[in-house]
């Protein structure tokens, strides 16, 4: 699961970042120092992982999603939380 | 009868590329339909049309290459107008308008435009590697990669350089590479572009500039808690407020609002709120937001996504690049606090936002922390005074303080 997940956000990623090759961004460096992306282009990723993942990611939350791991293991225990109740 | 003409889409625009005609003769096409689809050097646009019409007849075969102005169809407007009113279905190139905005939907590394909707082809590299070959003038697709997987790294384009510069023929697979320290072909025509028109402001057009701290906590609150109740894809983006509070503003404050066209200011009925947007790869475009006044602040951010999406991927349409009434431009994602903005003629005014953020804030006596927003107008003093901009600047603080009311 947690795989999907990551391959599902760095999808996310290269769609907002087309010019950006998902496999070399570095899993604990925040992502806005790696990849050039605005307020609308993160925007559109949480759109994009909320249609994939069926996660909903209230903006208060959005603080925790500075890195990749960050935002894989956010979702992990989104999903998690989700599937068990 | 009508005629519809080729659009200037880019200052440096001469011939426009007819790609397909979306309508048949005969069609009947309302206001803001798409007709057709024109490439220029810098990538692929919409033609849109003003006016409800029907078509009568296509004037140019697709494939053919066709002269700004030229007429490419015929249009009979549609119902009965009283002859006082102005021309139906006016063309987007009979509009007193410079076409300044300089838009390039996809351009790659070696100048090629590449048709939107059509993904550009991306070679696998490092992040290192593609700053260096934007550096360097390389396209990415002609370097072999020797990383993992066939990654390209900085030491593979560094090669690809000094072999290209060292007159060695390049070997099969590669594609001429042009080493210049001049930027590639597109993005060129796009920087000339900007200079142009930059150029014409600076020489032309009296600025004056002033600016103003707006307090955001009614703003901000009004925000969360809108978009706490509000699905992902409806969330909305300060931007969208700060846009809603500009085109506001402005229905008060005609004389920010429209063109100075052979020395005389003809102020705009409607607000198209041009939006600077910066575009993958550098430059940027400032495509409107038609009649900006009018949406609700949800509607205004569903259609700034839009715009955005279009802008960076292809498809503006072109009343979207030769229309807008006053830029917006917003640096404040990159931590600016204040923006002096140069304004785009013909337009007259230009309105910046920096960073929303937490400074110390005295109000009744007492100092907190509360989210400030750092405005700015740049304004043509041929055709207002630091005055009423102070006024307009007042008005969108006004209005910013009442968000409900947006």
């Amino acid at each position: 699961m947690s795989h999907d997940i990551r391959s599902a956000v760095l999808a996310a990623i290269a769609r907002i970042a087309p010019e950006v090759d998902p496999a070399t961004l570095k899993g604990d460096e925040r992502l806005r120092q790696q990849v050039d992306i605005d307020s609308m282009d993160f925007l559109n990723m949480v759109i994009d992982l909320h249609r994939e993942l069926g996660v909903d990611i209230p903006e208060s939350d959005y603080g925790k999603l500075a890195t990749v791991d960050d935002i894989v293991n956010y979702l992990n225990e989104r999903v998690r939380s989700a599937s068990s109740t | 009868m009508t005629e519809l003409r080729m659009p200037s889409l880019g200052a440096d625009m001469e011939f426009g590329t007819l790609v397909q005609w979306r309508v048949k003769p005969g069609a009947a096409v309302k206001r803001g339909d798409v007709v057709a689809e024109v490439e220029t050097q810098k990538g692929v646009f919409e033609i849109d049309i003003r006016e409800d019409a029907i078509v009568s007849e296509l004037l140019v075969a697709e494939g053919s290459r066709v002269k700004v102005g030229a007429p490419m169809a015929v249009l009979v407007p549609a119902g009965v107008r009283a002859p006082d009113e102005r021309p139906a279905a006016a063309p987007p190139s009979v509009r007193p308008v410079m076409k300044a905005a300089p838009p390039i939907p996809v351009v790659r590394l070696d100048g090629a435009t590449v048709p939107s909707g059509t993904p550009p082809h991306r070679p696998r590299a490092s992040p290192l590697a593609r700053r260096v070959a934007a550096e360097l003038g390389i396209d990415l697709s002609a370097v072999p990669g020797t990383g993992d997987g066939g990654v390209i790294t900085r030491s593979d384009v560094e090669q690809a350089a000094t072999s290209a510069a060292s007159a060695t023929p390049p070997v099969a697979a590669m594609r001429p590479i042009e080493v210049s320290p001049k930027p590639p072909a597109a993005t060129a025509g796009m920087r000339e572009a900007i200079a142009a028109a930059m150029a014409r402001s600076k020489r032309e057009i009296p600025h004056y500039y002033l600016s103003e701290d707006v307090e955001l906590s009614p703003a901000m609150n009004w925000l969360n808690t809108t978009n706490a109740a509000r699905p992902v894809p409806e969330r909305i983006l300060p931007a969208a407020m700060l846009l809603k509070g500009v085109a506001r503003a402005l229905t008060r404050f005609p004389e920010l609002n429209g063109y100075f066209v052979s020395n005389t200011f003809q102020p705009s009925a409607q607000v198209h709120l041009g939006v600077a947007i910066t575009l993958r790869g550098g430059g940027l475009v400032a495509p409107a937001i038609h009649d900006a006044d009018r949406l609700s602040v949800t509607e205004l951010m569903a259609a700034l996504a839009d715009l955005v999406r279009r802008a960076r991927q292809g498809g503006l349409r072109s009343s979207e690049i030769t229309d807008p009434t006053i830029t917006v431009t917003n640096l404040g994602e990159e931590g600016v606090r204040t923006v002096y903005g140069v304004i785009t003629p013909p337009q007259v005014a230009i309105v910046g936002f920096g960073s929303i953020d937490e400074r110390p804030w005295a109000e009744d006596g007492l100092i907190g922390a509360r989210p400030v927003v750092t405005v700015s107008l740049s304004a043509d003093h041929r055709v207002s005074d630091g005055w009423r901009g102070a006024r307009f600047l007042r008005e969108l603080r006004r209005l910013l303080g009442t968000p409900e009311e947006l």
